[in-house]
């Protein structure tokens, strides 16, 4: 397999990204709406491809409190997963997956974090199972983990495992809104090698 | 007016009185903070990765512990800091999430802090103090006119070593 340099990505590879991240998350929205059991929008998703000292702006700056739900992927691809949303986000999809309002918004219960689990679970679960589908490779999801830190501390995670073969990292933005803002974000982290199996099973290479 | 420096992940910096240096939500990333005792040159270095030797990406020093300290200590003697008076203090090295030792990159929070000493101790710079490990993020500030290292975490008081 030959290696690729995530850093010269050309714009036709951006484009074929661009469309997983649309289906994905397209796929992620129907799931949501169904758990939510109502309407979920969804925006056109960005994907933008970052510097890691930028990627903290991105989420309103470094210190915002985000949460953070983390899977390792296995199968025929190796890397990992995040879902992240900004704390609120986070908590207005608890309260209404639980069906009512959180008793402390500057913290969560047990029950709470293990509500933001499985929405984590469905959600990259749609959006894995669409890559899978295009590519036609296995992928296994782990487990999901959670945690609420401070987004510059949060995003080092997959920061560091990208920061193995490229200085950049790859942001898929999705906005889910219903009245209130539920948006959150997408990163994908393929070792080297999965990489290239992705782009071979889209033909791109 | 004194003014705060900000340090980017894998990035470094220097700085003198009265200004302040600073890094925002080490994670697993290593903050490493050294200054000259008598000069007050100080500087501050985020680092990501362990080794530089284990990557093919790896043009950016500022990445890595065993390239990004050496770095630091150099521009710091350019600014007139001695090596000799030279005192060191770091922060992070978390594990933000309890199964990340189940990746490849097992355990890298604790990994950074082992090659931060390495890298250290090869310049015969003493590490004086230290907040590591745990599992939350942290943001920290130097002051190289003190030496004070401040932490900040969510939901806990601050910290100064």
């Amino acid at each position: 397999m030959s290696e690729i340099s995530v850093d010269e990505i050309s714009s036709q590879y951006f484009d074929v990204l661009k469309e997983i991240g649309n289906i994905g998350a397209g796929n992620a929205t129907t799931a949501l709406s169904s758990m939510l059991g109502e309407k979920v929008d969804m925006a056109v998703p960005k994907v933008r491809l970052m510097e890691f000292k930028d990627v903290g702006t991105t989420m309103g700056g470094e210190e915002q409190i985000v949460a953070g739900i983390y899977l390792v992927v296995d199968g025929d691809i190796h890397g990992s997963i995040m879902f992240v949303q900004r704390k609120e986000s986070a908590k207005t999809m608890i309260s209404k997956l639980m069906g009512m309002p959180s008793e402390h918004p500057d913290e969560f219960s047990e029950m709470e974090l293990s509500a933001l689990k499985e929405i984590g679970n469905i959600i990259t679960g749609a959006y894995l199972n669409s890559l899978a589908t295009l590519t036609n490779l296995t992928i296994f999801p782990s487990i999901p983990d959670v945690c609420i830190d401070m987004a510059g501390a949060i995003l080092s995670v997959p920061a560091i495992e990208f920061g193995t073969i490229a200085d950049k990292l790859l942001l898929i933005e999705t906005d889910f809104t219903d009245d209130e803002d539920m948006s959150g974000f997408f990163i994908l982290v393929p070792d080297a090698d999965s990489y290239g199996k992705i782009l071979k099973a889209l033909g791109v290479m | 007016m004194a003014e705060t420096i900000k340090v980017g992940i894998a990035d470094l910096n220097v700085c003198t009185p009265p200004n302040l240096i600073t890094t925002i939500g080490l994670g697993s990333c290593v903050g490493i903070a050294i200054r000259d005792k008598t000069t007050k040159v100080g500087g501050l270095v985020h680092v990501m990765l362990p080794s530089s030797q284990e990557v093919k990406s790896n043009s950016n020093v500022a990445k890595f512990a065993d390239t990004g300290i050496p770095e630091l200590v150099s521009r710091l003697e350019k600014m007139g800091a001695s090596r000799t008076r030279m005192v060191a203090k770091i922060a992070g090295g978390a594990k933000m999430f309890a199964f990340q030792s189940k990746t490849e990159l097992a355990a890298v929070g604790e990994r950074n802090v082992e090659a931060t000493k390495k890298a250290l101790a090869a310049l015969r710079i003493p590490i004086i103090a230290e907040d590591t490990g745990e599992n939350y993020g942290r943001t920290v500030t130097f002051n190289p006119e003190t030496g004070d290292y401040e932490i900040k975490a969510v939901g806990k008081p601050v910290k100064v070593i």
